[in-house]
């Protein structure tokens, strides 16, 4: 495990994460099937076959076998038939729309992606943050996203899946750690110049941890009003985190409404 | 089996070079119809656009409250008969029937204007009224769409002049028929783009 | 008067792009001089601008992509080096370059590697090539040939004076909406890109009109469809992606520039605008379009294999169908370019199964080659090293694409360095390497002698080990959860990487340093490298049944065909030593400044909608309709060349084998 500790995607910290490793494993071990023997033919044939060896057999007009063409048309077939099957399953069972099955309700999260900075809002206890998500390890995390410009997109590469955010729209992910530490979160949908930091830490924790941070975010006495939304979409960059003691509820619709005069339906996946 | 054979005689050579020359005709249109598979390609991103964002009213005005069928159908008219007469028009051609095939252009040509200028008069109505491209995407996806189909019937009808000009200079000859039929087809092809539009925009809009 | 054009627009303020642009234009101006002290500007005229001759054509297109091959490079090395410096804590940690500046660079180099140099390289060879292929003359359109390539060059001009004048877009090279609306991206970059690749797309598409045209209306007699070069098939097949993709382009970028000139809202935040409409059609362009790259090249590696092996080419009839199937799938796969969007579980994996099909008909053509290999006499010559190196790199390079085809996978690799190493494992391993291979097989036949085959050599070596030194770091980078366009990373374990990164692209730099070379110093080698008989590669086709370079009308007598291979099946029965007792005489067109001044004009309707001079767009506009309009009433247009100047050149020709002989 320490030798792939700094790659993220080999080293998950979450079962999505986890599910998606198998996956890359699986489909890389799959065409390693296929693509092993193209190299090896191609050093073997070129070396054998090469002109100055006069010893190789050497059929000019031979352009045709069916045991040949049998075999390199059913062959990667069934590679890509099992594949298809792992496909099917798979994209099913981690849809980001999917909740995960828990025994432990999810914990709500609302994410405004901004012009450069990320906006956590935690509906249900009532605080928000800027740049630092923090969670219980072991409780899925459900985000409702949108964006209050262009379009992003939310990933922690430790724990797996990432989904794009979009003004106007709303959409859902679900993502699970199951041990504590601080993970790595960015933007991985180019948004304009301060793109580069736009990142965010992750924080998984213990339950009493958890309930700790909760408490310190109200104890500050930062309101996120409107107007205080309305000063966080200036663009900026670089944002230091930030903490909300008390939240006005209506701040994610409206993000998720002013971009969307006429968008019908709140939620938006495609 | 052999390339050039030394004893092939000239009349096959010769034979395949008037095979060549003489489909210049057929090749022009083969060209021709290709281009316009693309122009169908074009209008096809154009009618997707369309049915993305033709709910998309931005709390402006819909189709229900800005289409007016009759106005439609009448357009409609001046436009499925250039196409009868332009289609005179080519038998009149095939006939080498110089001025009948210039009459029947003209009227064409009339026709033509007819549906230009209705359908510069709608949008103007429309853009009056406050319901311009920019007011939603609805409105933005309606003027395009069918701006488009009407910047083609404008691009055609100042061909149909340039052809006119050419058969009055030089009369119906290989390379004016080529010409005319190729400007059939782009004429006939925005007729059914028409129907699709007619069909989805108006018929369906309205309803 | 000039609309939003002030001297503001010149990037003073900033040194490394004046110090490029006074380079630019101290290089233009010695070329200009040059010119003039060599009184070459008649025969530029007329023999080059004005050509409709698609040899010529080709040729240009190529010289058009190897200069903007320059260009893109440059941008690449600066991304790099930008990353590399950052890391190394230049600018406190920021790297040399500005965000604003390093986003243009991006974009450009996307925007320029695959619409001025793979495509034009690709067009190029296509036109220099499948009309010989097929035993015709020219192309069915040679007019509407010309006029593609200048609008594709007023495409490329407009993009290099972005560099001069403006900016340009800082959205990536699919410029995105909301990013590249006028909300968020108000300056002129966007315009320019929409601009460059309007009129560059319409050559494009009149291109694929005529070469699909040209392909099913003129070849020899007996060349039947099943006897055609693969080569041949390829470009068809390409073409009619191109016609029927490119228009989807066009609309795209339109509906763009309605919602940034006229406050349309196709894509915009507000008014009911929806960007997830301009991602679909735009990669429903953009996936045909990595197409379009691949099966010409696909094509050049089934000639060069074939002709180096000294065999038939392993499974003709697959070949074709795997072709076929390649084009119609390419058409549904487009939206595993944005697994991550939300589209719910069943259209993803609809499109990701797509996507995994068309990885078959693919890998039997790997086998193909393999086995055109296979029972051959291989000789290693520069072409068939591009092949080798091909079968070896676009094969990994499938590999990764299938894997993140997968959209779980995606769903951690999208966006990814892994990702940037996956597609340009397949556009080098596929696309340079086989434009290096087309390069290094025809061109004898373009100019009448070979590439100095020791820096061919070269530059193969350099592109093979460079690509894997510049990539492979990336795939790792990111395996690690570093994503694409960022223009610094804060972790510090990802330093190795960069500077293994960074060695690759400067070896890359080598390889294409060693193809000036190559070229400049066989040029000046061409007696003691020229190919005098038209044939130096032993080649099976019909193009080497011509003198290298041909006699502009190709071919004295349409060949009649009999089988696959034409060429090769003629030597085996003896070719002529003497030329013909009488020729006909040769339907020719004349050469046309139409295409020139056509795309000066478009040209100046760019540079005049994208500052918002009104008054010189509608004069630009206006000015074209006429000339076309004008151009029209041209009568001139054929002439007929004499049998006794066919018998002439072919008398030369003959002449030139016999000393070769003695």
């Amino acid at each position: 495990m320490s030798l792939f500790s700094h790659f993220a995607l080999l080293d998950p910290k979450g079962p999505i994460g986890a599910e998606e490793l198998n996956i890359i494993l699986l489909a890389t071990g799959l065409m390693l099937i296929v693509v092993l023997p193209v190299i090896g033919m191609t050093f073997a044939f070129a070396w054998r076959y090469r002109a100055s060896n006069k010893k190789a057999e050497y059929k000019p007009d031979w352009e045709h076998s069916n045991a040949i063409e049998a075999v390199v048309w059913i062959v990667p077939c069934l590679i890509i038939v099992a594949l298809g099957l792992v496909t099917w399953t798979s994209t099913h069972k981690l849809d980001p729309y999917r909740p995960i099955a828990s025994d432990k309700a999810a914990i709500e999260v609302e994410v405004v992606s901004l012009d450069w900075k990320w906006l956590f809002i935690y509906p249900d206890l009532k605080i928000a943050s800027v740049n630092e998500l923090a969670f219980p390890a072991g409780t899925p995390v459900h985000f409702r996203m949108t964006s209050g410009s262009v379009m992003n997109s939310l990933f922690v590469p430790q724990l797996g899946t990432m989904v794009y955010t979009m003004a106007g729209m709303q959409t859902q992910l679900s993502l699970v750690a199951d041990q504590a530490g601080a993970f790595e979160g960015m933007s991985s949908n180019f948004s304009g110049d301060g793109f580069s930091d736009m990142k965010f830490v992750a924080r998984s924790m213990g339950e009493d941890d958890f309930q700790s941070w909760v408490e310190h975010a109200r104890s500050t006495g930062a309101v996120l009003s409107s107007g205080v939304y309305h000063e966080l979409e200036k663009p900026s960059e670089k944002v230091a985190v930030a903490y909300y003691g008390d939240i006005d509820p209506m701040v994610f619709h409206e993000a998720l409404g002013m971009m969307a005069m006429s968008h019908e339906t709140a939620e938006k996946g495609m | 089996m052999t390339v050039q054979s030394p004893v092939i005689g000239d009349h096959l050579h010769h034979g395949a070079e008037h095979e060549h020359h003489h489909d210049v005709a057929g090749t022009t249109t083969l060209g021709f119809w290709i281009y316009l598979m693309s122009d169908c390609v074009l209008f096809a991103a154009l009618f997707c656009a369309f049915a993305v964002l033709r709910g998309q009213t931005a709390g402006g005005p819909g189709a229900k409250d800005l289409f007016d069928l009759s106005y439609v159908a009448v357009e409609t008219t001046f436009l499925l008969l250039s196409s009868f007469t332009y289609g005179m028009a080519m038998i009149s051609a095939e006939r080498q029937r110089r001025s009948a095939t210039l009459a029947w252009l003209g009227i064409t040509l009339l026709m033509g204007l007819g549906f230009m200028g209705m359908e510069l008069h709608e949008f103007g109505e429309l853009i009056e009224k406050g319901a311009g491209p920019d007011r939603s995407a609805f409105l933005s996806s309606f003027f395009t769409l069918v701006g488009t189909h009407g910047l083609h019937v404008t691009a055609g009808m100042i061909w149909m002049v340039t052809l006119i000009t050419h058969i009055l200079r030089r009369g119906l000859t290989e390379a004016n028929i080529t010409r005319l039929t190729c400007l059939s087809l782009f004429w006939h092809f925005l007729d059914i783009v028409w129907i699709g539009v007619f069909t989805t925009v108006y018929l369906l809009g309205a309803s | 008067m000039f609309g939003k054009l002030t001297l503001e627009a010149i990037p003073y303020h900033e040194p490394i792009i004046m110090i490029t642009v006074a380079g630019m234009i101290l290089g233009g101006l010695a070329l200009l001089s040059a010119i003039t002290y060599f009184k070459l500007w008649k025969p530029l005229w007329s023999n080059w601008l004005t050509s409709i001759d698609h040899k010529n054509i080709g040729i240009m297109y190529i010289i058009l992509a190897l200069v903007m091959l320059l260009r893109g490079f440059a941008d690449a090395l600066m991304m790099r080096s930008q990353q590399l410096s950052a890391a190394i804590g230049v600018n406190g940690g920021h790297g040399y370059l500005p965000p604003e500046h390093y986003d243009q660079v991006f974009s450009a180099h996307g925007v320029i590697m695959i619409f001025f140099m793979a495509m034009p390289f690709i067009v190029g060879l296509m036109n220099l090539v499948v009309p010989l292929q097929i035993g015709a003359r020219d192309v069915a359109f040679p007019y509407l040939n010309n006029l593609s390539l200048w609008l594709t060059a007023a495409g490329a001009i407009l993009i290099n004076v972005s560099l001069a004048v403006g900016e340009f877009a800082r959205t990536g090279w699919l410029a995105f909406p909301p990013l590249s609306e006028a909300a968020y991206s108000p300056g002129v970059g966007v315009d320019y890109y929409i601009w460059a690749l309007q009129i560059s797309g319409l050559g494009t598409l009149l291109a694929g009109v005529n070469m699909i045209t040209t392909i099913l209306k003129m070849r020899a007699p007996g060349l039947t469809m099943m006897r055609l070069p693969i080569f041949t098939w390829t470009t068809l097949c390409a073409n009619m992606l191109i016609v029927a993709a490119f228009p989807i382009l066009t609309a795209t970028l339109a509906m763009l520039s309605l919602d940034r000139y006229l406050g349309m809202h196709f894509f915009t935040n507000d008014g009911g605008g929806n960007a997830m409409l301009y991602i679909n059609l735009i990669w429903a362009w953009g996936h045909p379009e990595v197409y379009i790259l691949i099966l010409p090249c696909f094509g050049i590696f089934s000639e060069v294999v074939a002709t180096f092996s000294s065999k038939k080419l392993f499974g003709y009839k697959s070949m074709v169908y795997a072709t076929i199937c390649i084009t119609v799938l390419s058409f549904m796969v487009w939206l595993h370019h944005f697994f991550t969007m939300g589209s719910g579980a069943n259209v993803n994996a609809f499109f990701g199964i797509s996507t995994m099909i068309i990885s078959i008909p693919t890998g039997v053509k790997i086998f193909n080659w393999l086995f055109t290999m296979y029972r051959g006499r291989v000789r290693f010559e520069t072409p068939i090293l591009w092949a080798m190196g091909f079968l070896v790199t676009f094969t990994i390079g499938g590999m990764t694409g299938v894997l993140t085809a997968v959209p779980g996978a995606d769903f951690v690799l999208h966006n990814s360095l892994f990702l940037v190493a996956h597609f340009h494992n397949v556009i080098i391993g596929g696309v340079v390497f086989g434009v290096m291979a087309g390069l290094n097989y025809w061109f004898p036949k373009a100019f009448g002698f070979k590439l100095h085959e020791g820096l061919g050599k070269l530059s193969f070596w350099c592109w093979l080990i460079g690509y894997y030194l510049a990539f492979t770091p990336l795939y790792i980078l990111g395996l690690m959860g570093a994503t694409r366009r960022m223009n610094h990373f804060d972790n510090p374990q990802y330093l190795p990487y960069l500077i293994v990164a960074m060695v690759g692209a400067l070896v890359i730099f080598a390889g294409i340093g060693s193809t000036i070379l190559q070229i400049v110093y066989s040029v000046w080698q061409r007696k003691t490298l020229a190919d005098l008989t038209g044939d130096p590669w032993d080649g099976r086709t019909l193009e080497w049944a011509t003198s290298s370079p041909p006699a502009f009308y190709n071919f004295a007598r349409t060949p009649v065909v009999h089988g696959r291979d034409a060429f090769w099946e003629e030597k085996q029965e003896g070719l002529p030593t003497a030329p013909e007792p009488a020729y006909a005489e040769i339907h020719m067109p004349r050469n046309t400044g139409t295409g020139v001044i056509l795309s000066a004009a478009a040209a100046v309707l760019g540079f005049a909608l994208i500052w918002h001079i009104w008054w010189l767009a509608i004069l630009a506009f206006a000015g074209a309709i006429v000339v076309a309009i004008g151009h029209s009433f041209n009568e001139n247009r054929d002439y007929y060349v004499q049998g006794d100047e066919v018998a002439r050149t072919e008398g030369a020709y003959y002449q030139k084998l016999g000393t070769q002989e003695a």
